[in-house]
């Protein structure tokens, strides 16, 4: 018998978790010395008020996007795939080339390749923690952090030496041709002249991601291969009895997990940079973690939750900008989010089940 | 190369590879009493922005030093309270202390400073060099004189403290009943239950000792390695530090050697840009990213298996 119903296990806890996180955030910017409730609405204000508020909102949440579902898709098979920092880094490498090598008639065509690119060599940077973890029971959580570093020394490596122009300081890549930008919002939604979306990097990677939400849905509930994942995460040794390898199931989900995570490149590399960067991944492998963990591994929670943290780094932005609240707020705010739905979940789930419990004896 | 280069690369792993065996040793008492901690980067964060704060504010590095324990310790009671107390998942919650380590550094020395997230810097609050006795006298013996004078002598106290700890955490890992006993509950915590011990009291106090050690790390390297904090200044040393465990296999002996062979590595990367060869150029990069492939080959299997304490990561369920 479930201790609880689900609707409470899938919103009421998140929220609850939620809540508290940002109870104790509050607390920190009391503690800073400004005003918490003034804090909240000049977020809301600069990230949700304005059309260009929600280009950024909405270009940072495709990045938690990708992020957040490859997280879960590693999770559904029991694996936490902590290296979406790196395997985003390679993604974006794997866009930087495709651009600027092969040349693109179109945009269209041109994202259908960076693409193919980007999940290629962000599941390529995941395989070696991948077989490291089914062939020889390396952790993978060991691994891939160590890969997020080697990848991080990898992209400084071949801006500085190979992809930097002759005479430029700066680490970073060529602009790419011209025939690989991506339209962004205000190419779209104002035929590119009208204020609406002005100024804002939000881009058609946006639906990109929306697909990959309705993609990971069918392929983890709706396929053969999605119930093998997930009976692996459910129960290792019970999968194995059904005839699912292990190894294969290890490989295949972080293939995907690192697909989904490189994919991230599009949106920063090809749709808003324009070129490679150094720091190209923004640390939204990371914040991957938190929106999984909100989102409950389900597409639709993460895309949610990526709206949320979308939101609250504009938000954090526009604090950083017109107040003495800087960024690193929104770390804290990250940090407690991972802490609350991820660490501390039975702190809420233990005495909600007890409620749940007696209410249930009593009726 | 002469005598002297070489003495002062070496004497630059010492210094080096001095918080990542603090940190290392933090990471040994915690997996070996069962409880993963990948948040040793952002205790050592925490405590290194506190030392160095409170060390500006009363002017006495020791001050600074307790103030960076404490918070350090903080930390590593948030960590327990999630992993041990709620049974979460222990890498989750030491991720969510990287960050939270990484964010409120930042946010607090912004509020308190002004300068960008860093302190000011510290003119007289350090730990400054020790030369040990006859160091100046005996500095004209040749090879060994120079030795002592520069690679054994002149420290500051915490990285002679670091090297003591090694022995010490040997003896009370190996020859004490504590020892034993947090040994046993990182192996098999169930017998240790039913010997009548308590295992949540066991991983705390395996914890509480993780929380000092990176509280001397993070006060070494925001106070003895530099003089002052700026933001993100563990720059990934406790993720090498939790590489290095691995490489020594969960042993203190080999800890010591694992964190001085990453430090080699730190200070040849700090002192030669591109080493040239002849035939190749080794970029600077691939010299930064050696101890992660290091650890990567060691993890894989290929120079020996690396096996951790059997009950680490797993939370102690006394009954269902």
């Amino acid at each position: 018998m479930d201790r609880m119903p689900v609707w409470a296990d899938v919103v009421l806890i998140p929220l609850i978790s939620l809540l508290l996180a940002a109870a104790l955030s509050a607390v920190a910017i009391w503690a800073i010395g400004e005003n918490p409730w003034d804090a909240f609405s000049l977020m809301v204000d600069g990230a949700l008020m304005r059309s260009s508020g929600w280009g950024y909102t909405l270009y940072y949440a495709t990045n938690f996007i990708f992020c957040g579902l490859a997280v879960s898709v590693a999770f559904h098979a029991k694996l936490f795939n902590i290296g979406g920092e790196g395997q985003a880094v390679i993604g974006s490498l794997g866009v930087a080339l495709c651009c600027l090598y092969i040349p693109w008639p179109h945009w269209t065509i041109a994202l259908l390749g960076s693409t193919v690119f980007a999940a290629l060599f962000g599941a390529l940077w995941a395989l070696i923690p991948a077989y490291l973890q089914a062939a020889r029971g390396s952790h993978i959580v060991i691994t891939t952090i160590m890969f997020n570093f080697i990848a991080a020394a990898l992209l400084n490596y071949v801006l500085v030496n190979h992809l930097r122009p002759v005479g430029a300081m700066e680490p970073a890549s060529a602009t790419f041709p011209a025939a690989t930008h991506l339209p962004d919002f205000r190419d779209i939604f104002a035929g590119g002249e009208g204020v609406l979306f002005r100024g804002s990097p939000a881009n058609v990677t946006f639906f990109v991601a929306l697909a990959a939400c309705v993609l990971v849905w069918l392929l983890i509930w709706r396929t053969k291969l999605g119930y093998e994942i997930r009976s692996q995460g459910y129960s290792e040794s019970g999968a194995k009895y059904a005839g699912i390898s292990p190894f294969r199931i290890i490989i295949v989900a972080m293939l995907i997990s690192g697909g989904l995570a490189g994919l991230m490149g599009i949106n920063v590399t090809q749709g808003e940079a324009e070129r490679l960067i150094l720091n190209s991944a923004e640390g939204a492998g990371f914040i991957g973690i938190a929106v999984a963990l909100m989102g409950r591994n389900h597409p639709f929670g993460v895309l949610l939750a990526s709206i949320l943290f979308g939101f609250l780094y504009q938000g954090g932005a526009e604090l950083a900008m017109w107040t003495s609240i800087p960024r690193e707020l929104i770390v804290v705010i990250q940090a407690l989010v991972i802490l609350f739905t991820g660490a501390l979940d039975n702190m809420v789930r233990w005495p909600l089940e007890r409620v749940f419990m007696a209410m249930r004896k009593e009726g | 190369m002469d005598l002297m280069t070489i003495l002062q690369i070496l004497d630059s792993t010492v210094r080096l590879g001095t918080p990542l065996l603090l940190m290392c040793l933090a990471g040994l008492f915690s997996e070996r009493a069962g409880v993963v901690d990948i948040g040793l980067e952002g205790k050592a964060l925490a405590a290194a922005f506190f030392s160095a704060a409170f060390a500006y504010y009363s002017g006495s590095v020791w001050v600074g030093m307790l103030v960076g324990i404490v918070a350090a310790i903080c930390f590593s009671l948030i960590h327990g309270v999630a992993s041990i107390t709620f049974r979460g998942n222990q890498l989750i919650s030491g991720v969510a202390l990287n960050f939270l380590a990484s964010g409120l550094t930042v946010l607090v020395a912004q509020t308190w400073f002004a300068q960008g997230g860093r302190t000011p810097t510290l003119e007289q609050a350090r730990f400054n060099a020790i030369p040990l006795p006859g160091a100046e006298a005996l500095r004209d013996v040749p090879v060994l004189g120079p030795i002592y004078a520069e690679l054994i002598s002149g420290h500051s106290i915490l990285v002679y403290v670091a090297f003591l700890l090694v022995p010490l955490s040997w003896w009370v890992l190996y020859r004490t009943r504590f020892g034993l006993r947090l040994r046993a509950v990182g192996e098999n915590p169930a017998a240790v239950d039913t010997a009548g011990i308590s295992v949540v009291r066991l991983r705390f106090a395996a914890i509480l000792i993780a929380g000092i050690l990176c509280g001397l790390a993070g006060s070494y390297l925001a106070t003895g390695l530099q003089a002052g904090f700026t933001r993100e200044m563990t720059a990934g040393r406790g993720y090498i530090a939790l590489a290095a465990l691995i490489f020594a296999k969960w042993r203190p002996w080999y800890c010591l050697s694992a964190t001085m062979l990453f430090g080699l590595l730190q200070a040849v990367a700090l002192r030669y840009q591109n080493i040239d060869l002849g035939a190749f150029v080794i970029p600077v990069q691939f010299m930064n990213a050696l101890p992660y492939i290091l650890t990567i080959v060691i993890l894989a299997g290929f120079v020996g298996a690396a096996i951790p304490p059997r009950a680490s990561g797993d939370p102690y369920v006394k009954e269902r």
